[in-house]
């Protein structure tokens, strides 16, 4: 046995070891201070950003709707005008959705994945940071739109030809462009959050053992690259026929509003789960902590979340039962909306039997939670009800759909969002908020909801339209409008009483005990308040609550005894791990703060903003700012070469510090990247064959279309680029310079040529896309591979350049790699291009 | 369902049938569900709008439908029977819990199993609006 002066020797050189580790990890991880704070892209404090902002945006829509309730709450009212309210619920309903529903997620995650997941940081912070810019930036232009009355006013759908034809001003392009500019940070979020469940676990949370908010957040991610391109591709339609008068939902010139109805839908119906799904995700990592018990069926949830994810794309039709479709497509649109409720119910038992089986520890999380179920399963019963064709025939368009769908919404998702609330408040500032203020507020709400919300049921079946600003006294709505008006505000006064004690200074209050709920999961293994490092060192992972699993867990990781303890370089650094298994595979160097993630989202915006206005000039200007400080964000801040190739990085594991190719991040970004943009593509490609199933001459006459020869000289010049980028990759790996420069500048003109070819086709044949439109169909997907192949141009140069400079080499070779990989699905775009364009007309 | 076992033994893991393991297998029935699905509606939707009209009959397009609905089950079942193989790989039984790559692969499997029955479901009632329709109305 050790003598007691030699162990204690050894236990202050131990802890002198530790202070010095965390004396330099702390230098990299530092926060800015003064004005340069908002540089930050730390996903602890874009994270922090990103909830406030959406909770702003949340408080804002909750204001409109409250006018919205006065407006209604007798009849024949004049407290709105009708065009003033035509904005309200326009603005309401588009706010709740795109600034608040989808953000709170992509916020929420951003915050607390990485921890959840015992990383540093997710992978990509200045892609989050240039996400929630552009969020801010979009948001506040859309909401700020009804301060000057001209903001959009057609429902949160933007039906037209009430959009197109009916209704004045600017509306529908503040609409249109400002969510398609937020719309692009959500893909960003997607792609961030892909890769930080695949690729930034810490070692040993093999696939069977990750939190089930991963699973949720995974299967949500995924469903965002498949259901908002299709509302970007609408969004691109819609913009060109409102701005350059190309007429895709113009009946005289051939178009079809049902277009835009597929297009929203299939974007709108999985929007809602993408709503739902991770404010379930929440529940479940709730419920086991109170429960204090792990989950009761593991598998069964990640079947409801995989299963769900999947169905949902299956119903986009049944907000679509009264357009006249044959009964046939609405049968098998209802039959899959009732099967989507298997897998919904299927966690909620779950849940359930957590609950039961656990202590159920008395708290104001575990109330939202009980009262979010509650009201979830009433939504979800009149949904298996409105799924049924016959009767939704009834209901369609009347208040009984909008207590259908505020039940599911705020039951699916509100109240988890604030049990989330109080129940992650302490892993973001340290400090609980006060249970009795939460008693208060969960009670006023769910009392407040239910009286503003029941009676809508009965307003509906009675007959009551939504979207009216008034209506006559004495035909019923009377009492019941009264009633919804009063339990609105009831309901306001919860939220005020939740809103004031979150806002409610605390410096006074003590700073909460370590993991206050005593949780199993990794996320609650942070000091209080906690540091800017996150986690003092990336723990081995034994099981699916590692906190209850694994005896002295938190000792170990404060002591620096797992990996990446220290920071010797001064740099940032986390772990990548493998997908399945996560053992690891990389230590990533992850960027610091940058004002240029600022920079861009403002010229991206000014691009997005100009363009409304129609000042088509600047906005061109804004979009190529917004290209050149991309540009200078990837030059001076990805890739880079490290000083050396590996690292030791604990427990005796060495790791490399560069990885190019599959095993990479960046790789897995462009990947998913692409997977979203062939979903656009796809849909507009589906626009295509839509027209072709409603009408009788569609195409025309093969002779007035682009014909065959320049597109298929185009689709040659263009794979022969691939082929060339492809062959520069391998070239480069093989550190053959010259080869790689004169084969991938050969690339650069064959894809120029092609590009030029491709536009011959239609511009030759003279199709002129505002007078039909097949020749609008036929530009729009010309259009959008012109565009792509111009972004592939920049990245062809951008690889020389780099090359040139010395930034890449045979070795170092992310650029290439991924460009190579954009390439691919470039390959895909041509042949897929000419073979609608050129190939369709002959067979049709 | 048989009781959890607490251990599992050591040598399991080495006799791993697949090196290397993807998230495919798992996600393979419903994407068959999908698949079948959006053919099935633009079957149907092609069927009324190119071939009989609005007011023709489906019948041709139904027996099209029941030959995919077919071929839908045939490829989920396999797909759960493999999943089922997976699972029950060993002797360990749910929750698949253990930090071992023989539970993450049972764990693979009793996912995939689950899907699968989802996925039959989900496909018998889509197949169910072609029983009872018989007209493109």
């Amino acid at each position: 046995m050790m003598p007691a002066d030699a162990q204690s020797d050894d236990d202050r050189a131990d802890r002198a070891r530790q202070k010095a580790q965390e004396a330099r990890l702390s230098k990299p991880w530092v926060t800015p201070r003064g004005w340069r704070y908002w540089s930050a892209v730390n996903n602890s404090e874009v994270g922090r950003w990103y909830t406030a902002t959406s909770f702003l945006f949340f408080l804002f829509a909750g204001v409109l709707a409250l006018l919205m309730r006065t407006q209604l709450a007798v009849p024949e009212n004049d407290f709105l005008s009708a065009g003033t309210y035509n904005q309200i619920f326009t603005l309401h309903g588009s706010v709740m959705m795109f600034l608040f529903g989808v953000p709170i997620f992509e916020a929420f995650s951003i915050m607390i994945l990485p921890q959840m997941l015992g990383a540093r940081d997710l992978p990509f912070p200045r892609l989050s940071a240039y996400g929630y810019w552009s969020f801010l930036i979009g948001g506040v232009f859309v909401c700020g739109s009804i301060f000057f009355g001209v903001a959009p006013e057609g429902g949160w759908f933007m039906y037209p030809p009430l959009t197109t034809t009916y209704q004045e001003g600017l509306g529908a392009d503040i609409w249109l462009l400002g969510l398609s500019f937020i719309e692009v940070a959500s893909l960003a979020a997607a792609v961030e959050l892909i890769v930080g469940v695949l690729k930034t676990r810490p070692p040993g949370m093999r696939i069977n053992l990750i939190p089930l908010y991963a699973w949720y957040i995974l299967v949500v991610a995924g469903m965002i690259l498949f259901a908002f391109p299709p509302l970007i591709a609408g969004d691109l339609l819609f913009e060109l026929e409102r701005a350059f008068d190309w007429p895709f939902f113009d009946p005289a010139r051939g178009g079809d509003p049902l277009l835009w109805q597929h297009l929203f839908w299939i974007f709108g119906h999985p929007e809602v789960y993408i709503i739902f799904l991770p404010a379930i995700a929440l529940v479940a990592m709730i419920v086991p902590t109170f429960a204090q018990r792990p989950i009761i069926g593991y598998s069964w949830i990640v079947l409801a979340a995989v299963g769900t994810g999947f169905i949902s794309f299956g119903l986009w039709v049944h907000h679509m039962y009264t357009t006249g479709l044959p009964n046939v497509s609405l049968a098998f649109f209802s039959a899959a909306s009732e099967a989507v409720a298997i897998p919904t119910g299927v966690q909620l038992f779950c849940f359930l039997a957590t609950a039961v089986a656990g202590r159920f520890v008395r708290s104001v999380p575990m109330l939202f939670v009980t009262g979010a179920l509650a009201i979830f399963v009433l939504g979800g019963l009149t949904g298996v009800m409105v799924a049924i064709a016959p009767f939704d025939f009834q209901a369609h368009d009347t208040y009984f759909v909008v207590a259908h769908l505020h039940y599911v919404l705020i039951g699916g998702m509100l109240f988890p969002v604030a049990a989330g609330l109080y129940y992650f408040y302490p892993m973001a500032t340290g400090k609980l908020l006060a249970q009795k203020p939460g008693y208060w507020a969960f009670w006023l709400m769910f009392f407040g909801f239910n009286v503003t919300f029941l009676p809508m049921h009965l307003t509906g079946l009675l007959g009551m339209p939504r979207r009216v600003f008034t209506y006559p006294a004495d035909i019923g709505f009377d009492v019941l409008n009264l009633t919804s008006s009063i339990g609105a505000f009831i309901f306001a006064a919860g939220v005020v009483v939740l809103v004031l004690e979150v806002v409610r200074p605390k410096t006074k209050q003590p700073y909460a005990k370590r993991n206050p709920w005593g949780a199993g999961t990794l996320e609650w293994l942070g000091e209080m308040p906690g540091k800017p490092w996150g986690i003092r060192s990336i723990p081995s992972i034994k099981g699916r609550y590692p906190l209850w699993d694994q005896p002295n867990l938190m000792q170990d990781v404060d002591a620096g005894r797992f990996y990446l303890p220290d920071a010797e370089e001064g740099k940032r650094e986390t772990l990548i791990t493998t997908t399945i298994d996560a053992d690891p595979i990389q230590c990533l160097r992850v960027p610091g703060p940058t004002f240029v993630t600022l920079w861009a989202a403002i010229f991206t915006g000014g691009a997005f903003i100009f363009a409304t206005y129609k000042w088509y000039f600047a906005a061109g200007i804004s979009a190529v700012l917004a290209l050149v400080t991309v540009l200078i964000w990837l030059w001076t801040g990805t890739a880079k070469i490290p000083e050396k190739r590996s690292k030791e990085a604990g427990l005796g594991v060495t790791l490399p510090l560069y990885a190019s190719g599959s095993t990479s991040v960046g790789w897995w970004a462009m990947f998913i990247t692409m997977i979203g943009d062939m979903s656009a593509f796809a849909s507009l490609i589906f626009g295509y064959f839509f027209f072709w199933t409603v009408h009788e001459d569609f195409p025309p006459d093969p002779a007035s279309g682009p014909g065959l020869f320049w597109p298929l000289i185009a689709v040659g010049l263009l794979l022969g680029a691939w082929l060339l980028t492809v062959l520069a990759r391998c070239w480069n790996r093989h550190d053959r310079p010259m080869a790689f420069h004169v084969g991938l500048g050969l690339a650069v003109l064959l894809n120029v040529a092609g590009t030029m070819a491709l536009l011959a086709g239609p511009y030759l044949s003279g199709l002129d896309p505002t007078r039909h439109v097949y020749p609008a169909t036929v530009w729009v997907l010309v259009l959008w591979a012109v565009i792509h192949f111009g972004v592939g141009l920049v990245m062809q140069l951008y690889c020389i350049a780099r090359r040139w400079a010395g930034r890449m080499s045979a070795d170092h070779d992310i650029d290439i790699q991924n460009v190579a990989l954009y390439w691919h699905f470039m390959a895909i775009t041509a042949v897929l291009t000419v073979a609608v364009i050129a190939g369709f007309p002959m067979v049709a | 369902m048989a009781q959890r076992m607490e251990s599992e033994p050591d040598s399991e893991s080495e006799a791993l049938p697949e090196r290397r393991e993807t998230l495919w297998l798992l996600a393979l029935s419903p994407m068959l569900w999908m698949l079948y699905f959006l053919v099935s509606y633009a079957t149907a939707a092609i069927w009324c709008a190119k071939v009989v009209g609005r007011d023709g009959s489906l019948e041709g397009a139904r027996i099209a439908i029941g030959v995919y609905t077919v071929l839908t089950l045939v490829g989920i079942g396999i797909v759960t029977w493999r999943g089922f193989r997976k699972h029950s790989f060993g002797t360990a039984t749910v929750p698949h819990d253990f930090d071992t790559p023989a539970d993450r692969h049972r764990f693979l499997g009793f996912a995939t199993v689950l899907l699968g029955g989802l996925s039959v479901v989900a496909t018998l009632y889509v197949a169910l609006a072609i029983v009872f329709i018989g007209s493109c109305t």
